[in-house]
């Protein structure tokens, strides 16, 4: 009997409404490490998936951003907990994706893990930064305060597999919107191993939906879907973001466009993330009587 | 029965010898339903007493459940795309009863129900209405009057709807009152406490007798198959319902789950197409409660076309109970249209 031992391949799926689904199609396609060397299989999602994100993250949308800012943020430091536990299969899975050293994959990882955290913290904040009490010519309290926008879809840096992803991603729920996210095409894994972080963490299904694929398919299907409020295109290849924005017309949806290059992911954030998709509610409150 | 009814089916419109066949003794009850001559020779054969009308019903075959469930099922993997998906949506939507039946339904709300009928896509003129509304009997006639001019009908439970429990004199107060605001279809509930106790006289009864106060409207009886249990009493409450003069048999009240399921809606299907073999009476099924998506809606209408044929899909013959159902067709036919998935604020809530 061989010595050699069967290698155990994960078949990657997508993460929907907070279940593991195959794509509707049933189609997958390789991925291969930077080497080009055989991976794995992901999930090649259709617009069929995409369509069920939206009904997901639609239907989760409610209690998400119902619940408390304090509640938001114990579940997003949850999250940097779980993330922080499977350090060794992200170190892999990066490392062989983005060809990078063992010691860049776990400071990328040091660093997706304080994004978390930094983003729990300002989830119960962004309202005193967002909002304001108004002074008014009249008896009245006037306040401005920042609300969700709703159903936000995502394109995920292309090159950075796990701080990229979790850089676009935290600022998005951390306020009390949901996702639809595409993953990163040619380095899905991270993104699929996030998925099973998030399943694990408290997190309500369907706040997060992950779907992998080919980004020229689904992100025009997303950008004109009518029930969804929100576009961030960071990861959307200059050639797609004119179409995409065009389609993203139709129910004036809020678009924050790619920058000219990926930005360096490592550096400190900013809230401008969060800020990009919030709403200002106001509202004039009688005084004394 | 002489021989010759024994061995004939008889057709839609038998050889004038027939004609005294067709007086042989009427049923129990004394109300023909349905109109058609031939029906009558079957409630002839099955009608005369209690004792016939058990022997009728136990000796109709007996339901495969495993058989129906697995023929639902490949059904419902048929896949229906592009025109004929189109077609399908536009078909479904007209074929819907908008339904409203809640406790807290009120004039403002079954009048905008109205104008959703009418209309159903205040955007796009060329949707077409829907087959009906349908509402309790205190509302008919604020629909009358909201869907006058239209070609919507106006649909009202009677009978002590939902559980049917009632006394007759009551139940058929409550049709008479529904006829009297303008009613244009009756939509009853059978006594399931009877038909479960294998009382199949009273059941008949009470359906023949309900035919009678409805007039010229049009009788549906609702079956509630949630709580028949099997699928041998689905079949057998249908022919009961049909033999009663059922206009329509309908599964459920949408009050008791599990409510409409393909593989009930198969085995009713089954039922009305035998009967129709049998008088040539042409019954229409109504299926309600629990169809919500585009997607269901098509499914039945594979299963109508894969059971009874192609003259079922028509308004006349095969409606949907539903609410929530019409907005998952409107957003599915405007994709289909445009493309573009639509935002469910796109159309209005009931």
């Amino acid at each position: 009997m061989s010595d050699e031992r069967l290698v155990v391949r994960k078949t990657y799926k997508l993460y929907i409404g907070g279940a593991f689904p195959r794509s509707e199609s049933g189609r997958s396609y390789a991925v291969v490490a930077s080497d080009g060397s055989f991976l794995a299989n992901a999930a090649l999602g259709s617009r069929k998936d995409l369509r069920n994100a939206v009904v997901a993250a639609r239907n989760a949308l409610a209690g998400w951003s119902g619940a408390t800012a304090y509640n938001r943020g114990q579940v997003l430091y949850r999250v940097a907990e779980m993330l922080d536990g499977r350090r060794s299969q992200f170190a892999d899975e990066i490392s062989s994706s983005e060809g990078t050293s063992q010691e860049a994959a776990a400071a990328s990882i040091d660093a997706a893990v304080d994004r978390w955290v930094w983003y729990a913290g300002w989830s119960d904040k962004v309202a005193q930064v967002a909002g304001s009490s108004n002074p008014v010519a009249g008896p009245f309290f006037n306040f401005s305060v920042p609300e969700p926008t709703g159903v936000v879809g995502v394109v995920a840096p292309q090159s950075s597999s796990l701080l990229g992803l979790v850089s676009v991603l935290a600022p998005v729920i951390a306020t009390g919107n949901t996702a639809v996210l595409l993953a990163s095409e040619t380095r899905p894994l991270p993104a699929i191993t996030l998925a099973e972080v998030l399943a694990t963490s408290d997190l309500p299904g369907g706040v997060v939906n992950l779907l992998t694929g080919q980004v020229a398919e689904l992100a025009p299907v997303l950008a004109a879907h009518r029930d969804v409020d929100a576009l961030d295109l960071t990861g959307a290849p200059a050639s797609l973001v004119v179409e995409l924005e065009r389609a993203a017309v139709s129910n004036v949806k809020r678009v924050l466009l790619p920058q000219a290059c990926e930005p360096d992911w490592a550096e400190a954030p900013t809230p401008r993330r969060m800020l990009a998709f919030l709403e200002t509610k106001t509202v004039w409150h009688p005084v004394g009587l | 029965m002489d021989s010759e009814a024994m061995t004939t089916v008889p057709g839609r419109s038998g050889p004038p010898g027939r004609l005294e066949l067709q007086r042989t003794p009427r049923p129990l009850g004394g109300a023909v339903g349905a109109g058609s001559p031939a029906v009558g020779e079957v409630l002839a054969e099955v009608g005369r007493s209690e004792a016939d009308l058990r022997r009728f019903l136990h000796g109709l075959p007996g339901v495969d459940q495993v058989g129906a469930e697995a023929r639902a099922a490949s059904l419902a993997t048929r896949s229906i795309k592009t025109s004929s998906k189109l077609w399908g949506l536009e078909m479904a939507v007209r074929m819907i009863d908008l339904t409203t039946l809640e406790g807290a339904d009120t004039p403002g709300k079954v009048m905008s129900l109205c104008a959703k009928a009418r209309r159903p896509d205040p955007a796009d003129a060329a949707v077409p209405p829907v087959a009906a509304v349908c509402i309790y009997p205190d509302l008919v006639p604020v629909a009358k009057r909201a869907l006058a001019g239209s070609s919507v009908a106006v649909a009202s439970v009677a009978t002590a709807f939902p559980s049917g429990r009632a006394s007759i004199a009551v139940k058929l107060a409550d049709v008479r009152d529904a006829v009297v605001g303008g009613a244009d279809e009756i939509d009853m509930v059978i006594d399931r406490g009877a038909f479960l106790s294998g009382r199949y006289g009273l059941v008949l009864e009470e359906v023949q007798a309900v035919k009678e106060a409805c007039g010229q409207a049009h009788l549906k009886v609702i079956l509630e198959t949630g709580e028949l249990a099997t699928y041998d009493n689905v079949r057998r409450a249908s022919y009961l319902a049909m033999v009663g003069g059922a206009d329509f048999i309908k599964t459920s009240t949408g009050k008791v789950s599990p409510a409409a399921t393909l593989p009930v809606a198969l085995v009713m299907l089954e039922a009305v197409r035998d009967f129709a073999g049998l008088t040539g009476a042409l019954v229409g099924v109504k299926v309600a409660g629990g169809i919500r998506s585009a997607k269901d809606a098509l499914r039945y209408l594979v299963i109508v076309n894969e059971t009874v044929g192609e003259a079922w899909l028509d308004p006349s013959l095969f409606r949907f109970g539903a609410s929530s159902l019409l907005n998952d067709l409107l957003m599915q036919r405007s994709k289909q249209l445009s493309g573009a998935y639509a935002g469910r604020e796109d159309f209005s809530f009931e």
